[in-house]
């Protein structure tokens, strides 16, 4: 059985919000560290708690820290070696492999998440506008009480219309396959795969694998904690939008080139349902629009080509060991949405997104490596993700179709990362657990 | 991140001299440096201490795995293997096993995979009869993978009489070939 009131909400549930804000913070001393997680603590709330107030509640907190920062806040060094090793690196010293290179590289990265003195970060979704200033104003008023405590950087966020359904700044469709858990009370949508065991994303429960082992030290720390990768990649919408003018002579052949790219239509439906024309009406139906396979229905990529980014973010039936790389995926918008047919006005736009997993190492970075960057994902050759591949110029993307396959070369990229970190999201207890790490600390683990 | 494929043709033989660490230019994997694909494709040649007295366990799995894979012919196919060779030899008085494999996936990228099924399988378990084998290996794939890494010795020379040819190219040939074989006979 889940342990709803000790798990963070934000592991188990999507909430109606529009608005929000990342604040990435420093912590200057253990104390003052320890004096803001005691004043935010009151805020976060539990999966149980969310879901019995969803309707009622405007905003919605979440924290989570980095290695240095669970250091920052005093955890026993004999605790800290208890962490995975990719955590503990963190995502910096793991760019290279994660394909953040050239452009994308940490020394570019924005907000100082580059940095060692990242701490932790604060998530707010607020309902609307009012509420996100409101708690930004409280938040401001608890920094000013916390010594030591500083903002590195924030993120606005905000929802890109229109509003009746979540899609990103190139007008794809988004959250249309997630993860379900057993025991968690959700059903998963047809074609979203079997329900999988929770230790895959929530630490401290049965995983795929079998029981849990190998957990961060003390299990109060742990337990109903998870692991969180942040990645906030830029889209650059104009660049985007004059690739599908270049590749496509009608509004209706540029649709195809952007559909294409992703897998699906920018409606959502999915090519292999809908291959030849739209159909919005199947891109929202969550019954019917992730209710497919490829092994049996495109084995060769006629719909939706080997390469397109949803086959390669999740392919479904023609992967080894899937039940082991699946990822729950949260996050927003951020920037203003470009007008159709206005140019690229430089101004900064894009996702703002968290991996979550159990498993860095063998989720969000196996993703990232392989799915995402390898050239040679499904023997492509010389291709990686379209959408958020690390992109140089120098790769392409082939659309299987008949007689001839079409090869578009030097594509271009149309996303930059700007910044990404590895927290933990503790549970709620062990929130508490943090809250009162000090001169007790030396008790050692399992001290508490 | 790998870089791109290079593909000579296949009806040029090559060698290649690899240096003492087994890579050209340190590319950082998941877990550990990444070993380049060669004219004989992407390997591993693990070479380890087997605990005394083990030897006959370590053979009699070789039965156990030849069945193993006779009913499940298709087991491995994920992997794109080409080729696994087990061997023992002695040094001295001790005894060491070497586990050479070729494939055509790089093998930090696909190295769940490659444990989960070996263990699915039974292939795995051989290993428990090594010495400094991690007794949680079923638990803990880092240290499986660790151990793995820790005993894997590099080659310094690697040749392909038809290099960089995949194991899924020379299973499409051959079946053309057949297909091609059939309808001759069948003209007749």
């Amino acid at each position: 059985m889940l342990e709803f009131e000790d798990i963070q909400h934000l592991l188990l549930t999507r909430t109606p919000a529009l608005t929000g804000r990342y604040e990435f913070l420093s912590f200057g001393s253990q104390a003052g560290g320890r004096a803001w997680l005691r004043g935010i603590r009151e805020t976060v709330r539990s999966a149980a708690e969310v879901r019995a107030s969803v309707n009622e509640d405007k905003r919605w907190v979440t924290v989570a820290f980095t290695w240095n920062g669970l250091r920052a806040l005093g955890v026993p060094e004999a605790s800290l070696a208890t962490f995975p090793e990719e955590f503990k690196q963190g995502m910096v010293a793991r760019a290279e492999m994660l394909g953040d290179t050239g452009v994308n590289h940490p020394d570019h990265w924005t907000g100082g998440l580059a940095s060692p003195n990242l701490h932790a970060i604060v998530i707010l979704f607020a309902r609307n506008a009012e509420e996100h200033s409101r708690c930004i104003s409280t938040h401001q008023k608890l920094l000013a009480q916390c010594e030591g405590v500083e903002v590195l950087s924030s993120l606005d966020l905000e929802a890109t219309p229109p509003f009746d359904y979540a899609h990103d700044h190139f007008g794809y469709r988004d959250r249309l396959s997630q993860p379900v858990m057993e025991g968690s009370g959700e059903e998963a949508t047809p074609g979203s795969g079997p329900l999988l065991k929770p230790g895959e994303f929530i630490l401290g429960y049965p995983d795929e694998d079998g029981p849990p082992a190998n957990l961060p030290q003390p299990e109060t720390l742990s337990r109903n904690g998870s692991y969180m990768a942040y990645r906030r990649l830029q889209e650059h919408v104009g660049a985007f939008r004059d690739f599908l003018r270049q590749h496509g002579q009608t509004p209706e052949e540029q649709e195809l080139v952007a559909a294409k790219l992703m897998g699906r239509w920018r409606s959502g439906a999915p090519l292999v349902l809908a291959p030849v024309k739209d159909d919005p009406a199947l891109g929202a139906d969550m019954q019917r629009n992730n209710d497919f396979n490829y092994k049996e229905m495109d084995p060769h990529g006629y719909a939706i080509p080997l390469g397109a980014h949803c086959r390669r973010m999740n392919p479904r039936d023609t992967a080894a060991n899937m039940n082991r790389r699946r990822m729950i995926r949260r996050g927003a918008t951020y920037g203003p949405p470009l007008p159709e047919n206005a140019p690229e006005d430089g101004v900064e736009r894009g996702i703002a997104a968290f991996v979550i997993c159990a498993s860095l190492i063998r989720q969000f970075e196996f993703a990232q490596n392989v799915w995402i960057n390898d050239p040679n994902f499904h023997e492509l050759g010389n291709e990686r993700d379209p959408i958020i591949g690390t992109q140089d110029g120098t790769f392409e993307f082939k659309i299987p179709r008949r007689p001839i396959r079409k090869k578009i070369t030097g594509l271009p990229a149309f996303t930059t990362v700007r910044g990404g970190a590895y927290f933990f999201l503790p549970g709620l207890k062990a929130l508490r657990y943090l809250t009162t790490l000090g001169s007790e600390a030396e008790a050692g683990i399992g001290g508490r | 991140m790998s870089g791109k494929t290079t593909k000579p043709s296949w009806q040029n033989p090559a060698a290649m001299a690899i240096p003492k660490e087994g890579f050209f230019k340190l590319e950082q994997g998941r877990y550990g440096p990444i070993f380049p694909r060669t004219p004989a494709c992407y390997g591993f040649t693990i070479i380890a201490k087997i605990k005394p007295g083990r030897e006959e366990a370590i053979r009699g799995y070789g039965k156990k795995i030849e069945e193993t894979i006779a009913g499940l012919p298709d087991g491995l196919a994920v992997l794109k293997l080409h080729y696994l060779r087990w061997v023992l030899f002695d040094i001295g008085k001790d005894t060491y096993f070497m586990y050479q494999g070729i494939f055509d996936t790089d093998f930090d990228k696909y190295t769940e995979d490659a444990v989960a099924l070996f263990s699915k399988y039974g292939i795995n378990t051989v290993f428990e009869n090594l010495e400094g084998f991690p007794e949680d290996w079923k638990t803990n794939t880092p240290a499986f993978i660790k151990f793995v890494r820790e005993h894997q010795r590099p080659s310094f020379l690697e040749y392909g009489e038809y290099p960089y040819v995949s194991a899924e190219e020379i299973k499409k040939a051959l079946a053309l070939k057949a297909a091609f074989s059939d309808m001759l006979d069948q003209m007749q």
